[in-house]
């Protein structure tokens, strides 16, 4: 075979297979978003995390500002303690307020930041002072049966 | 007949020979490496096997890669429907070509394309002794012939795989957007949203690349320890796309537990 036409079609070759990786890379994954700006990491402490995973979204206002990166159990006061990395185009207030919801009834569960009005923002490697744990439902259900039973014995 | 003395004896005879072969293999793969400076100072070499491997495996990489697509398009919605949740498509699509069928597919197509002729070029080599004839002539058939072809299947793999997740990809977009009238924005915009870059696409074109090592290895060295008769190296070409395919699926069984443990 001619020495430019096989130099020809690799170089096609190895055109359209980048092409697939960058069309994998931009089209069908994210790295594009939240990978390429400068992030910083958040912390919080949650009495309970419900289902909370590692790499679960972050967000505000319905918007995914960050990820979870880690989970840990702190052993002093049996709390979780949450690590969050946040865009680094999102800045919040110091009382921003931290709750544990869920996507829907069966969803995956995310943490959601309800900004305050506080002047001063969260730095890098701040806690979060406000939280709010995630809602076990088997408690809630369990709650309200006992307050059903107790309104029926003070009726007696 | 029944002779245990006999049997444990070809049981031993059977294992010490796997043994053997395997611990050859792995030789094999360091004298190849060690002579793979040549492949690369003297390109037109490579080049000429990645379009012997790559190039001329387009063709089926990018059809198949396209009907596994829309394969998966019919049968995701088919099911996703039942739950309400068509939007789900792409994701579905996505990700199970970038994590699982993308890199395994094309790795086996690519054994039994690409593979196959490799090991009959070089078992015919050996069989009609050229191989011997360019040890005589001090020109070392390794670092000629075997490494280039090892290369060129190394480089030709994750492009292929990439290739092929990616018609994919389109597949299911053709048959659940266009066909049967999935939102398009949703479609895009699901899968964006749960395809990580790092995660998935990433850890898919890191199976690729182990595939796409494991196949070559596999190819080049059947061929080169192929029986240099007609009969070997009809052997030969079987046990090469056998054992890629066997490879393939076991290795991609043990990166993924590595890979997608769940956090």
């Amino acid at each position: 075979m001619n020495r430019t036409v096989l130099d020809l079609w690799v170089g096609f070759f190895v055109a359209i297979g980048l092409a697939a990786v960058l069309f994998l890379s931009l089209k069908v994954g994210n790295l594009s978003s939240s990978h390429l700006s400068e992030s910083y990491v958040l912390k919080a402490k949650f009495d309970n995390i419900g289902g909370l995973k590692v790499r679960g979204p972050v967000k505000s206002a319905g918007v995914v500002v960050g990820r979870i990166v880690d989970i840990q159990f702190d052993s002093a006061t049996y709390e979780a303690v949450v690590s969050m990395t946040i865009d680094g185009r999102y800045h919040f207030p110091k009382d921003t307020f931290a709750s544990i919801n869920t996507a829907g009834l069966l969803g995956e569960q995310y943490v959601g930041f309800d900004a305050g009005g506080d002047e001063k923002m969260l730095l890098a490697g701040d806690t979060i002072a406000k939280t709010q744990s995630a809602i076990v439902l088997e408690k809630l259900i369990s709650q309200f049966l006992f307050s059903k039973a107790a309104d029926g014995q003070d009726k007696k | 007949m029944f002779d245990p003395v006999s049997i444990l004896r070809q049981l031993g005879h059977a294992t010490v020979d796997r043994i053997w072969r395997l611990g050859f293999a792995a030789r094999f793969l360091w004298a190849v490496l060690i002579h793979s400076g040549s492949s690369f100072r003297r390109l037109p070499l490579t080049l000429r096997e990645i379009y012997f491997s790559g190039v001329l495996s387009l063709l089926i990489i990018m059809v198949s890669g396209l009907f596994v697509g829309l394969v998966l398009g019919l049968q995701g919605y088919e099911i996703l429907q039942r739950f309400g949740s068509t939007e789900a498509l792409g994701t579905l699509v996505a990700l199970s070509l970038t994590r699982e069928l993308g890199p395994v597919l094309a790795a086996i197509f690519f054994a039994s394309r690409a593979g196959s002729s490799v090991t009959a070029e070089i078992g015919l080599m050996k069989a009609t002794e050229q191989l011997k004839a360019m040890d005589m002539m001090a020109v070392n058939p390794i670092a000629r012939v075997v490494a280039p072809r090892f290369w060129g299947g190394v480089i030709s793999m994750p492009l292929l795989a990439a290739i092929f997740s990616a018609m994919g990809v389109l597949g299911g977009w053709l048959i659940g957007v266009v066909v049967i009238g999935v939102d398009d924005g949703s479609y895009w915009s699901q899968m964006q949203a749960s395809v990580d870059f790092r995660y998935d696409v990433w850890n898919g074109v890191v199976k690729s690349f182990v595939f796409g090592i494991a196949v070559s290895l596999i190819a080049v060295f059947e061929g080169y320890d192929s029986v240099p008769t007609a009969e070997g190296v009809s052997r030969a070409i079987t046990r090469t796309v056998v054992t890629s395919v066997l490879t393939v699926l076991a290795l991609d069984f043990v990166l993924t537990s590595f890979m997608f443990r769940g956090a």
